[in-house]
């Protein structure tokens, strides 16, 4: 038992001595299989923490949100379809909604503009906290509902917006300053700045302005028998789907959007095998083929020569491959190491400098919050799975290929 | 004792360059002593070798290492007895470049998981003797040719071999350093080691500790055992 370890332990020290002989050329390895790694770690925290975010901000938003559809596209809703929906077994309350886009020339954006909830115009006592039908909040076991937006303590009255810090920052105004918009008809509305949205919910609030009722229906021409879309809640959450069922068999121009749907549609885009990681990750993954390929295809002269000489002064084929192994696992995993903690420092402490402009958000307005790190043993294990085990394997299979020819044949061609 | 029997190496079989290398081959090599297979270059010589040494297998015959038949063994055991009962001295030095000449030296051992401390004194005690402990740390890099054949040498004793195998070691020594080989290799014989040495140098084969000298020419030995 002791002759095993010292055994390997021979073999390791001469693994190690064995790399940094060849200095230049394992460095030159060990930076381009990190760089690997640190793509496909930094891709695969950012969507995860991005999508683990979203789905929480998620869970405060509406169970049902019915719109109308004409022509297979959205259409305004009609106020009347309000009390048919409340007369749904099973619904407990059914709120209008009013929100729309609106493209900014001076600065090439597109910003969501909202009436917020009721109760939010009202109370203006303290600072606010909106959530969306946050009644219905799912505190699941993946954690509490994050609030939709918040208010900051800004209080919105007619003539003023709220508006996402993305927005503030675009246009460089702040609280008290006023803020042009053409109307449907062409008339110029100014509206003063009543306030800032709180940056802890930029991810989905970064364009976001907060604009009274009046104000709105004003901007965009639309009289008060339509509302943009409601938003239903449900007595018993288990029958969320049957009402949405009852709602669509009841009124067959009315699309009803369960929460799960939005969450689903969140989860293919941000998951690992859907959507952009798709993207970011086969680039990374076919780099990291290539890569091991060209390790695979074959070794060089000295190396072969090397073999050649262990065997000929009495290493076996299994001692060969053995080391071969310690030096491709040593590079492997220090790669895997170094790439998933410069990932963490990249993704986590530089809020993800690399993939900034790419993955986050949309238009011009880019959020700007920090991710709260998520980081489980599924992702490692899949990271691992995809880096190490395949650079070891192609690393084995030409050294076993050299190690099993004679002795005398592998330094004959090789020479000095 | 080392018998060949009908011995045949061919390279490249079934292929155009097909290339018979050994020829019938029938040898015996006395234990303690010192034999030299002379030929010219293409006679055989490296390749009857490399097959006395486990190196490499015959295409036909068999070989017999002190009456066992060696020659269909799986390759593990042929690599255990490669590893204890020959050392082996190339026409190059065949060092491993970029470790230190101690590193080298030891290098035979590691497999059989000796103590390193008992390792290390072992392979110092060797470099001792041939007057390199100097050198223990230095690069082989850094050694001239004869110092890197000497170092060879050591390496090939770090087992305690029985059988000594050096193929054409005068080849790349000038004529001080090649008289200073053949002494050592007397110094083994008088310890009692079987010497088998390739050359066709004549300080070699002229050498008066050397007990035989089999002739090979293309393939075949040409004059009958003595």
């Amino acid at each position: 038992m002791n002759a095993w370890i010292e055994k390997q332990r021979y073999i390791i020290d001469f693994t190690l001595s064995s790399l940094l002989r060849r200095k230049v050329k394992n460095i030159g390895l060990l930076a381009l299989y990190t760089l690997i790694v640190f793509i496909l770690a930094s891709t695969m925290f950012f969507t995860y923490s991005i999508k683990k975010e979203a789905s929480l901000i998620l869970k405060g938003s509406p169970e049902i949100v019915v719109q109308k559809i004409l022509a297979g596209r959205h259409d305004l809703f009609p106020v009347g379809y309000i009390d048919t929906i409340r007369q749904i077994r099973g619904v407990a309350g059914v709120e209008s909604r009013l929100w729309g886009y609106y493209y900014d020339s001076l600065v090439g954006a597109n910003y969501t503009l909202l009436t917020p909830p009721k109760e939010e115009r009202t109370d203006r006592s303290q600072p606010k906290t909106a959530t969306v039908a946050s009644e219905d909040a799912d505190t699941g076991a993946t954690g509490p509902a994050k609030p939709l937006f918040e208010l900051n303590g800004a209080k919105l009255e007619p003539g003023t917006l709220i508006i996402g810090n993305g927005i503030a920052r675009v246009r460089n105004i702040t609280q008290g300053d006023y803020m042009p918009f053409r109307a449907f008809d062409g008339t110029v509305m100014n509206l003063r700045i009543a306030g800032t949205l709180s940056s802890r919910s930029e991810l989905v609030s970064s364009d976001l302005m907060l604009i009274t009722e009046a104000d709105f229906r004003k901007l965009f021409g639309i009289d008060t028998q339509h509302v943009t879309d409601v938003i239903v809640t449900v007595k018993n959450p288990r029958e969320v789907a049957t009402v949405a069922g009852k709602i669509k068999k009841r009124l067959i121009d009315l699309r009803p959007i369960i929460r799960d749907e939005i969450l689903r549609t969140y989860d293919s885009i941000f998951n690992w095998r859907g959507g952009m990681m798709i993207v970011v990750f086969s680039a990374a993954v076919l780099a990291f083929v290539i890569f091991a390929w060209d390790k695979a295809s074959g070794l060089s002269a000295g190396e072969r020569r090397e073999i050649g000489i262990l065997k000929a002064v009495g290493w076996e084929t299994s001692d060969v491959i053995l080391m071969k192994f310690w030096e491709g696992a040593i590079v492997s995993l220090s790669a895997f190491f170094m790439g998933v903690i410069l990932a963490y420092v990249h993704v986590f402490f530089t809020g993800s400098l690399v993939f900034e402009p790419a993955l986050k958000g949309w238009s011009s307005l880019y959020p700007n919050f920090d991710l709260t790190p998520f980081i489980n043993a599924e992702q490692l294990t899949t990271l691992f799975f995809l880096t190490v085990v395949p650079y070891t394997v192609a690393t084995i299979v030409p050294i076993w290929r050299a190690a099993t020819i004679d002795p005398d044949t592998a330094m004959r061609h090789t020479g000095e | 004792m080392i018998e060949l029997v009908n011995v045949k190496k061919v390279f490249n079989a079934g292929n155009p360059s097909e290339f018979s290398a050994l020829n019938s081959v029938n040898l015996c090599i006395a234990e303690n002593h010192v034999t030299v297979l002379k030929g010219p270059s293409g006679s055989g010589k490296t390749t009857l070798l490399s097959i006395v040494g486990c190196m490499s297998r015959p295409s036909a015959g068999r070989v017999k290492l002190q009456g066992r038949e060696i020659t269909s063994l799986p390759e593990r055991f042929l690599t255990d007895i490669r590893r204890k009962t020959f050392g082996f001295i190339f026409q190059q030095p065949n060092l491993i470049k970029g470790i230190s000449v101690l590193e080298n030296v030891m290098l035979p051992a590691y497999p059989l998981g000796e103590k390193r401390a008992h390792l290390r004194t072992k392979a110092l005690h060797g470099l001792n003797e041939l007057n390199l402990l100097s050198k223990a740390n230095a690069k082989v890099e850094w050694l001239s040719g004869g110092e890197a054949q000497r170092v060879s040498i050591v390496r090939a004793l770090i087992n305690d071999p029985g059988i000594i195998i050096a193929d054409e070691p005068t080849a790349h020594l000038d004529t001080k350093l090649s008289y200073r080989f053949m002494e050592i290799i007397e110094k083994f014989k008088a310890e009692g080691k079987t010497v088998i040495i390739t050359s066709h140098d004549p300080l070699v084969y002229e050498a008066a500790m050397v007990d035989r000298v089999v002739n090979l020419r293309d393939g075949r030995i040409e004059d009958a055992p003595a």
